[in-house]
């Protein structure tokens, strides 16, 4: 399997940050970086990290199950995840959460017919004084209203 | 940068660089006393490096509140092994936001935390584990970890000290157990993140199966403070069993949500008056969770007199944890928030026991049909009476984290679920709290 | 040896080696805790919590599993909280449990049921809807109902430490956590079925079982696979005289509770279609079927005939018949026929070995030893395909005592993992250093040593320095007893010369006697045609050399006969009958008929089992074994000769079929469980 050179070298640099003998521990990682680039964890790449890290295709389904940041479908081009835990929940997070799911028009890990969001309600993702939170790919919104949402999703629209 | 207008009634050690132009960068760490800590350990034995940290009353930040030097004396000296570094950046816990504002603005302070800690048990390598939603500080601590092996604070021979220590950035992929400390160990290696069997503690046996210091962010990060400044100095700054500053996340229904630095010891009075700026529109406390939702919650009333410290908390039946304090109105649905609770808690069992994966599971089955208008009075019992049941029983404390604020729910908000029965709900709710 | 450690459980002054657990503590002093999670041999996970116990001065209840004795710990095993929290534990595990008791193959051999039934939980509060997933087929021998499965890991355990395979694993989390094979929606493993005995209720349950019968409406007989050489000890459950599984839970046997897929499933060649059920002679070019009495008497005739006209005899045995049945033949063709034309298809060089190590007492490794032996040394075999059990007793050695295991094989073994050194070929010398500094060893090797590498393998053990056992690998299920019993032309039983030895299993097969005859064997497998003037045959299936006979007369199996067997280690077990046949007959039988037809039956003594065990306890040696240990079902071991062989060993007529988890010569052709598992279709 091929992967992009940034990868690659971030791979090699992982596999070179663990004790010899352990590449396993850069699983997780592996996984995560390569499901940025490829959108979902494929079968192919469980078996190329399988084989990278030593371990059986099983092991790696194991561990990927487990993760809830690990997905084995490809997700929007637009991950819109919105925190409804407790801290955002006291400021209206799930209202956010609602709100979001009607504007884009689908449901919990639900993606436009178009590909281009998806959407997830989260657990706390560390943003609890700046309730409520959104977070779209990796990057956090904070304090975010209803209508900051939509100017964010109507400018993420436009950006397409 | 992410950091929040201070309040004057801060003690900012940890937070002193925050706001500085730049404060992540190791320019600006080196122009502040960075790496001093480090170099004046560098001439401490490592006995001396532990005596310190216990003078200063270190307990732990990540919410179980052990002492730190202890921690770090249990590690074996002689032990043939390679010993490990590991920096508990999980930070999951619902309330707590306080290790990802250290990391984004002071990051180097947490590489020479690690650096201390390394000369003190003779580790040479160290894991920055974070929580896979914190991508970007990845990218920070990379940098932070790059700039610091380009001028010569990590690697081999630091500044001819004849030290030599790698550290790492290791990412997560989404799961709360996780920062249970032999869990991470497990999501370390590759691993589910189920706990371990403990004993041994991972002084013992932690990352690799080799002796390990594991701590959070802030306890690391407290450290350059103590060696520069003294570790008496620092357990001044707090009570008498607990020293120096805890950083503090103030959320949910407060006119100013933000980090604060304060003096262990602080009233929570003033803390949510002065420092929060009170509860917004004027209304009135109705519970207060001191330290994550893992602590149970305090009602207004238990409130009276407390004062930001692990003594005073644990006086009230609750716990100081780690940090995140949230604060509720007089509005607050009770039964809303512990049914969001505990669904967090049953998305996030690990599932390897069974009191945790079934209690969880049933608790969220209950709650859910009781938001619903479905519930009875008897489920009222049955919640706190199967949370008792799971309390201590499970195999890490993930199952106590769940049992514990749903047993004080019940117990101090029982009249609020009885009129939910009643049908008086407390607010308009916006249909049903969808499944995560 | 440290000093034992001294506390009390419930009362009782007890005492224990430092570092015992307190549930074995308690369970050693009849105090039952109670576990799911916790399983002799394999790893904790303390995963179940139904064995906390109270102990003074800890502040929360223990889990029993990991918890080790120390010195003045006073547990508590019978207090009112300690039973709150295992009925709360059973309310919990229930919660999700379809309660399907009526229709599940465990239902009244279930853990889960037992634990209800003694410790509460009778009644439940939940009535939330429950978790449910489809029952899923991981292969044609594992099904899997995750509802019923209450995640105590004792299969992916099991499957990983003890087999070696690591073909099961533990998907999603929280309470939808799921035990998953290995190929996405099906198992490629051993098919060795250990996670189906080892669940503790119907979660994993048995392809070949499932849906045939209530467990207490069965009988239980214990017996020894009749398949490979390791002898473990397969407990039958039968109903109706239908054999409908084989496991063995009470770990009886030298196996304990192991058996591969063989011992477990294997058993079902005996009522496959094709199963001889009644006497076969040729008339007019075309086999018949006749009666007994019939057939009996044109062999017996024909014998007769043959004699009186001194004509040749050539008898080839088995190396699957028992001991008696072995011994009985040659003793027939001997005393009976006058010839020493009598042989077997040999699988194991063990009149060499027993040469070499002529004048040593105590050099043959028991199975048991496998697992005491500070290192191993495995020549040529790959265990963990011809010889499961003694692959699975060396890696519990690795994993319960550290054992260092050196590997010298052609190719790639299971064994590789976890050796110590690995070295691919046959230069075991290279590893001498190593060797000498080992407390102990035992070598293994199969039929690629033979004749003097074996000499020379001896001669290497025994220059180490350190006290060295053996093991010669042999194939089948009684390979070792066909050669103790005497059946070769050169040798008689117990290793005394025949003086004269006859012709060969080859040389038979292909020489132009008056009369052949086949017990248990296929010489002409291989598409030969019969050169003997007349061929009888017994079997249990018209074979290639069956199909040739004059007269073909239908046997017993294994689970259908009494008598003894020897395993390829050399120790001496009882298989019991399990089921009667139709139409069939035990070899011994059969043989004993043939001598009263020919008015031999004075000469040749009783027939039955126990008469013919009690004539080989006088004349081989080795063989007088204690008798309690053999009819309570133990293994005996036998010690064959102690002395130098005065006969050639026929190293070059040496050769084993090699047949590895999912063959097993012509048995395993007629195993429709054998066949049917994807593996079996595989390289192996
Ligand atoms: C379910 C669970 C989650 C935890 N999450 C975190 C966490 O996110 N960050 C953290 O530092 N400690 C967390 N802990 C506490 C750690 O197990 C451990 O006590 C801590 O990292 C030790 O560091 P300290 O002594 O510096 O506090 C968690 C514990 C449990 C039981
Ligand atoms: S309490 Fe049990 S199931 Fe829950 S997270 Fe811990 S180990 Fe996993
Ligand atoms: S037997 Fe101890 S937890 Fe299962």
């Amino acid at each position: 399997m091929t992967f992009s050179p940034q990868l690659e070298a971030r791979f090699a640099t992982l596999l070179a940050s663990y004790p010899p003998g352990r590449e396993r521990s850069a699983m997780i990682p592996m996984l995560l970086y390569a499901q940025d680039e490829l959108g979902s964890v494929t079968d192919e790449l469980i078996a190329e990290v399988a084989r990278r890290t030593g371990v059986t295709p099983l092991q790696v389904d194991e561990v990927i199950s487990y993760y809830t940041m690990l997905r084995r479908k490809p997700a929007g081009k637009y991950h819109v995840q919105v925190c409804t835990n407790v801290s955002c929940l006291l400021r209206d997070g799930d209202r956010l959460f609602e709100h979001a799911c009607q504007k884009l028009g689908i449901e919990n890990h639900g993606v436009t017919a178009d590909g281009q969001f998806s959407i997830e309600e989260v657990e706390c993702m560390g943003a609890c004084s700046w309730a409520p939170a959104v977070q779209v790919n990796y990057e956090f919104h904070h304090d975010v209203t209803p209508d900051k949402l939509d100017r964010l999703l109507d400018e993420l629209k436009e950006k397409r | 940068m992410l950091y929040n207008p201070p309040s004057p009634l801060e003690t900012k050690v940890l937070s002193r660089r925050f706001g500085l132009p730049d404060s992540a960068a190791i320019g600006t760490y080196l122009a502040t006393d960075g790496y001093q800590a480090f170099l004046k350990a560098s001439k401490m034995t490592p006995a001396q490096i532990i005596d310190e940290i216990k003078a200063s009353n270190l307990r732990g930040r990540g919410g179980a509140g052990f002492p730190t030097g202890m921690k770090w004396s249990f590690v074996p000296r002689t032990s043939p092994k390679p010993k490990y570094i590991v920096v508990n950046g999980d930070e999951g816990e619902p309330g707590t936001c306080k290790d990802r504002v250290l990391m984004e603005n002071d990051p180097h302070s947490l590489i020479e935390g690690c650096l201390i800690a390394g000369l003190a048990v003779d580790a040479h390598a160290g894991y920055v584990y974070i929580r896979g939603e914190y991508r970007y500080l990845i990218e920070i601590l990379e940098k932070a970890l790059a700039e610091a092996y380009a001028k010569g604070w990590l690697g081999k021979n630091i500044q001819g000290t004849g030290f030599d220590f790698d550290l790492y950035a290791h990412t997560g992929a989404g799961s709360y157990e996780c920062g249970e400390e032999s869990a991470l160990l497990e999501s370390l290696e590759g691993k589910r993140g189920v706990p371990r069997i403990r004993p041994p503690f991972p002084a013992v046996s932690g990352a690799f199966q080799c002796p390990s210091v594991l701590n959070n962010v802030e306890t690391f990060c407290a450290v350059p403070h103590i060696l520069l400044g003294g570790g008496k100095a620092f357990a001044d700054l707090g009570v008498p069993k607990a020293g120096g500053t805890k950083l503090t996340a103030l959320s949910g229904h407060i006119n100013r949500p933000g980090v604060y630095e304060l003096r262990l010891g602080f009233p929570v009075r003033q803390l949510i008056e002065e420092v929060g700026g009170g509860i917004p529109n004027g209304k009135k406390l109705k519970a207060f969770i001191p330290g994550g939702s893992s602590c149970p919650i305090l009602t207004a009333a238990e409130c009276e007199g407390a004062t930001m410290d692990y003594d005073s908390m644990a006086s009230r039946k609750s716990m100081l944890g780690s940090g995140g304090v949230i604060i509720m109105d007089e509005d607050t649905s009770m039964v809303k928030v512990g049914l969001r609770l505990m669904r967090f808690y049953s998305h996030e069992s690990c599932g390897w026991c069974i009191p945790c994966r079934e209690g969880t599971t049933w608790l969220t089955k209950i709650m859910t049909r009781f938001y619903d208008g479905n519930g009875s009075r008897a489920d009222i019992d049955l919640l706190g009476d199967i949370a008792k049941n799971m309390l201590g029983r499970t195999f890490c404390p993930l199952g106590d984290a769940a049992a514990l604020p749903m047993i004080s729910l019940v117990e101090k908000f029982r009249d609020e679920f009885e009129d939910y029965l009643k049908g008086k709900r407390r607010e308009e709710t916006s249909g049903r709290l969808v499944t995560v | 040896m440290p000093d034992p450690v001294k506390f009390t459980i419930d009362g009782l002054a007890l005492s224990a080696p430092p570092g015992t657990s307190v549930i074995d503590a308690a369970k050693k002093a009849g105090i039952e805790v109670p576990s799911f999670c916790y399983y002799e041999g394999l790893t904790l996970v303390a995963a179940c919590r139904m064995c906390l116990v109270e102990v003074e001065k800890m502040p929360k209840l223990m889990t029993a599993c990991t918890l080790p004795v120390a010195e003045g710990m006073v547990v508590r095993t019978n207090t009112p909280q300690v039973h709150t929290a295992r009925k709360y534990m059973l309310e919990f595990l229930l919660t999700n449990h379809p309660l399907d008791c009526p229709v599940c193959d465990k239902g009244g051999e279930c853990e889960l049921q037992d634990m209800a039934f003694r410790y509460g939980a009778g009644e439940s509060r939940y009535t939330e809807t429950k978790v449910h997933t489809p029952e899923k087929q991981f292969s044609p021998v594992v099904f899997f109902d995750a509802p019923r499965c209450i995640l105590c890991y004792r299969c992916v355990r099991v499957c990983d430490e003890g087999m070696g395979v690591k073909a099961l694993g533990v998907v999603s989390r929280g309470v939808v956590s799921e035990i998953a094979p290995n190929h996405g929606d099906h198992l490629e493993c051993d098919e060795c079925g250990a996670c189906i005995d080892i669940c503790p209720v119907g979660a994993l349950t048995s392809g070949t079982y499932r849906y045939q019968t209530r467990p207490w409406e069965m009988t239980h007989v214990g017996t020894i696979c009749t398949h490979c050489s390791d002898g473990c000890k397969t407990t039958l459950g039968t109903r109706n005289d239908r054999i409908l599984r084989g496991n063995n839970r009470d770990r009886s046997g030298i196996n304990g509770e192991f058996l591969c897929i063989k011992g477990r499933y294997g058993f079902d060649f005996y009522d496959h279609p094709d199963r001889l059920q009644a006497p076969l002679v040729r008339k007019d070019g075309k086999l018949e079927e006749v009666s007994w009495s019939e057939a009996l008497a044109a062999v017996a005739n024909k014998f007769q005939q043959v004699l009186g006209e001194e004509g040749s005899f050539g008898i080839i045995g088995s190396n699957h018949t028992t001991n008696e049945e072995n011994y009985y033949l040659q003793k027939f063709a001997r005393q009976v026929l006058g010839t020493n034309n009598i042989d077997h298809h040999r699988t194991g060089d063990v009149v060499t070995t027993l040469d070499a190590l002529s004048g040593k007492t105590g050099k043959l490794a028991t199975v048991a030893d496998l697992y005491r032996a500070k290192a191993v040394l495995v020549l040529g075999a790959d265990l963990a395909l011809e010889h499961p059990l003694l692959s699975f007793q060396i890696r519990a050695n690795y994993r319960h005592h550290q054992a260092h295991v050196y590997v010298v094989t052609a190719n790639p073994v299971r064994e590789d993992k976890y050796a110590a050194a690995v070295v691919r070929g046959r230069d075991y010398a290279s590893l001498a250093a190593r060797l000498k500094a080992e407390p102990d060893l035992a070598i293994l090797f199969d039929d690629s040593y033979k004749g003097d590498d074996i000499r020379a393998v001896v001669e290497f053990g025994e220059q180490l320095g350190i006290p060295v056992k053996y093991v010669p690998l042999v194939d089948r299920s009684n390979s070792r007893g066909a050669v103790d019993m005497g059946l070769t032309p050169e040798l008689l039983p117990g290793y005394q010369p025949s003086g004269q030895p006859g012709l060969h299993y080859d040389e038979m097969a292909a020489a132009d006697l008056s009369v052949l005859w086949v017990v248990g064997a296929n010489p002409l497998k291989a598409g030969a045609s019969r050169k003997a003037g007349f061929l009888v045959v017994q079997d249990m299936f018209l074979t290639e050399t069956a199909a040739q006979a004059d007269v073909v007369l239908p046997a017993a199996c294994a689970y259908e006969k009494n008598g003894t067997v020897t395993s390829g280690t050399g120790e001496l077990q009882r298989i019991e009958r399990a089921v009667n046949t139709m139409g069939a007959k035990a070899d011994l039988e059969i043989i004993g008929y043939v001598a009263r037809e020919m008015g031999a039956a004075a000469k040749m003594g009783p027939w039955t089992p126990d008469a013919v065990f009690q004539e080989i306890r006088g004349a081989v040696r080795g063989y007088n074994v204690p008798m309690p240990v053999l009819v309570t079902g133990g293994a005996a071991g036998t010690t064959p000769i102690n002395g130098r062989v005065a006969a050639d060993a026929r190293p070059d007529l040496v050769r084993s079929d090699h047949n590895g988890l999912f063959a097993s010569g012509t048995l395993g052709r007629y195993s429709k469980i054998l066949n049917s598992v994807v593996e079996s279709r595989q390289s192996r």
